[in-house]
């Protein structure tokens, strides 16, 4: 018997021991072209931004992203790999190898940038925290202001769920929180009526409404609480990866700027432009790609496979989509927006 | 096996200690020992390495934080200002509510229906074996579901509540009751419920006493509910009726006042009351079946009457068998609480992962977890053995 015990506890150790040796190196990019996918972090089913289609596809905005980070490696769109995660679940992921990235609608904050071993690449929508309510059963109220007293749904572990403690408590307001751990769960308890109203990302409360049973009867109030940049986020100390995941929203962005499209990417390649010449890898003797360890032409493959920043915008969130988010603070800087990518040189 | 049916003393000079099975057993247990310290070593130096090189901050520390979110259901009191410490403390009181409660009323249910199950009565007989079915065969979630979803979900909204009599409420939001509103001089009734208390306990006493010397029985039971109700009742007169009530009324989005029981605690206590007490229902039929019939017939002969009879002879062998696999049901019970995740009740586990999330220290909260709910476990566990251990009969 004690043989039988000492002999499993031996290949237990054997066993972990062998697994604690392929815990994640530090070098994502070289993995990911060896395993030849990207496996990307998203919401579990957010709509505009990433959720899947009739046909079980992934698609939205974070989904398009995850995307054009494939395109950018494998020229290819469809190699990705997506992995739902909640918002409990998200970090985790990411810390733990499991994921190579995670584009879902997270906001970029000092705590999770040191305390949690991620670094941000940059702000792909500039979102506020706002509230929804039914405006059929509560027709006096247009004011978040108004809301004392009221029961009000939020997921578990966001910043949403923080900035509503504080802004009630600045307003000397009273309300109940009723929190969920699954964006499933706190939408159907809205819609359910179990709350008086709904907070999260302004971005979040459209693509929500959506999905209620009668969604004309939803407003959002028109207070914003918070900043909320959401940004997608890699794992710490690895800068090549990191590298390469920051310039592929650099480039989405810029190649908007020089109206690069989808459509146009092969003509303009031969633009006498020189900026767009360097952007597409057309200029010779450039080393801008294979500085990043990737193809000299690697921007031209993000266009090819996913589009600019604006046609995925346009595409999934904006005017070509059912959320009508107008661009906002997310129009280019020459637009009066907040995006603004660094230059490719 | 082999080696401890060889003689002894054959074994003597010439063997090698080896062969010895007492020496050989101690050498098994150390090495065990060694490898079990080395394993659990190698796993902490690991795991503290790989966060260092992660540049994921460990330790405790954290739990010192501005908690900075709010919980619906708080018992002690709790601010968003309070530390992370703080909302785990209210978790477990939380966790421990709806533990105790759903406890006490799993083990009225599950008496009723197991007694139920024997009964002589076809009809009642077969409801309880549906009830048992039932529920022991679907997952304790689905239940949770079931009442969240099913049935308290499909309450009115608030404009529409249910007016219920004593001016009680009912809608999707819960349940409201009149607060009881203390005044002056109602310390007097906990006083003297306490001095009942002491009272039953020396009337039982001397009662039991003088059954011994003179065979002459004292009503025991009656006294005591009439001393345990009768004396805060007279406290209650004497202070001069210190109470009155503070009842719900309708607001722009809920009802204010008066207590609110919320559906999220109310699903979870009834499905988790209903789900446990179908399995405290066997065991409590399984207890009743194993008491030999001839105890009873037995305990007749010697001109006992129905009820000492039940209460002398067949409880006492039935709890003998009954409470080990009961302690293990109020320990299901227990843990499973954590499925409050899923309806938003802010347990332990709900307010631990908010936690988790919030400051990004993964490991450290669900090692406190572990620790809690082992604790919890040991406790109740313990308690259960002592019980058990006090009911256990003396066999000579």
């Amino acid at each position: 018997m004690k043989n039988h015990v000492k002999a499993i506890l031996g290949a237990a150790v054997l066993g972990l021991a062998a697994s604690a040796a392929s815990v994640s190196s530090a070098d994502t990019l070289s993995d990911v072209k060896a395993k030849g996918f990207v496996q990307c972090g998203v919401n579990t089913g957010l709509a505009g931004f990433s959720a899947p289609d009739d046909k079980g596809e992934w698609k939205g905005f974070d989904v398009d992203f995850c995307r054009a980070v494939a395109s950018a490696i494998f020229g290819d769109p469809s190699k990705v790999k997506f992995t739902p995660t909640n918002a409990k679940e998200r970090f985790t992921a990411l810390q733990s190898g499991e994921i190579d990235l995670l584009a879902r609608n997270t906001t970029w904050t000092l705590g999770r940038d040191t305390a949690l071993g991620l670094t941000f690449v940059g702000v792909n929508y500039y979102d506020g925290q706002g509230f929804m309510i039914n405006a059929k059963k509560l027709p006096g109220v247009t004011s978040a202001l108004q809301l004392s007293g009221a029961s009000v749904c939020v997921q578990s572990g966001t910043t949403t769920e923080l900035n509503l403690a504080d802004y009630f408590k600045a307003n000397n307001l009273e309300y109940n929180p009723v929190v969920f751990e699954k964006l499933e769960e706190a939408n159907a308890a809205y819609d359910s009526g179990r709350c008086d109203a709904y907070t999260t990302d302004q971005s979040g409360l459209y693509s929500i409404r959506l999905t209620l049973a009668s969604p004309d009867d939803h407003i959002v109030l028109p207070e914003i609480i918070s900043k909320e940049p959401l940004a997608p986020a890699v794992r710490q100390g690895d800068d090549k990866w990191f590298n390469v995941v920051k310039w592929t929203y650099n480039a989405l962005v810029l190649a908007e700027e020089y109206g690069i499209t989808q459509a146009n990417v092969d003509e303009m390649k031969s633009s006498k432009n020189p900026d767009i010449q360097r952007v597409l890898g057309a200029e010779a003797g450039t080393t801008l790609g294979t500085g990043l360890g990737l193809d000299n032409d690697w921007v031209v493959k993000i266009i090819k496979g996913v589009g600019n920043y604006g046609e995925i915008f346009d595409r999934n969130i904006g005017a070509g989509s059912p959320l009508k988010i107008a661009r906002g603070l997310n129009a280019l800087w020459t637009k009066g927006g907040l995006q603004y990518a660094m230059p490719i040189r | 096996m082999v080696s401890q049916e060889m003689p002894r003393d054959a074994s003597g000079a010439g063997a090698s200690f080896i062969n010895d099975p007492r020496i050989r057993g101690l050498i098994y247990q150390a090495v065990l020992f060694v490898l079990l310290v080395a394993f659990v070593y190698w796993i902490f130096g690991n795991t503290v390495d790989n966060l260092r090189r992660s540049n994921i901050t460990s330790g405790f520390g954290f739990l010192n934080s501005r908690a900075g979110f709010d919980i619906s259901e708080t018992l002690i009191s709790y601010s968003s200002n309070d530390t992370y410490k703080w909302a785990l403390v209210v978790g477990l009181v939380n966790t421990a509510v709806v533990a105790v409660t759903g406890i006490i009323t799993a083990s009225i249910i599950g008496f009723l229906v197991g007694v139920g199950r024997l009964s002589e009565n076809w009809l009642i007989r077969k409801i309880c074996m549906v009830y048992v079915e039932i529920f022991r065969n679907i997952p304790p979630l689905l239940v949770i579901f079931f009442w969240y979803l099913g049935v308290l979900s499909a309450l009115p909204q608030p404009r529409e509540s249910i007016a219920l009599p004593f001016g009680a409420w009912l809608n999707n939001r819960g349940f409201f009751l009149p607060a009881p509103i203390w005044g002056e001089g109602a310390w007097l009734i906990p006083v003297a419920f306490l001095l009942a208390v002491g009272l039953c306990w020396f009337v039982a006493r001397r009662a039991h006493q003088r059954q011994a010397a003179t065979g002459e029985q004292f009503p025991v039971f009656w006294t005591s509910v009439a001393l345990l109700v009768g004396l805060p009742l007279l406290a209650f007169v004497a202070a001069g009726f210190p109470l009155t009530f503070e009842f719900p009324k309708k607001s722009t989005f809920n009802l204010l006042g008066g207590t609110q029981i919320r559906p999220e605690f109310l699903s979870l206590y009834l499905a988790l009351s209903f789900y446990t007490a179908a399995f405290i229902a066997e065991i409590v039929r399984a207890g009743i079946l194993g008491v030999n019939k001839g105890q009873t017939e037995a305990a007749y002969a010697l001109g006992l009457r129905r009820r000492p009879t039940l209460r002398l002879v067949v409880v006492p062998q039935a709890l003998r068998i009954v409470i080990p696999p009961l302690t293990s049901q109020y320990l299901n019970l227990t843990k499973n609480s954590s499925l409050a995740i899923a309806i938003g009740y802010p347990d332990l586990v709900h307010i631990g992962g908010t936690i988790l999330n919030q400051s990004g220290h993964a490991i450290e909260i669900v090692a406190i977890w572990m620790v809690v709910y082992l604790g919890l476990s040991l406790v109740m566990s313990g308690f259960m053995n002592w019980f058990n251990a006090k009911m256990a009969l003396v066999e000579r």
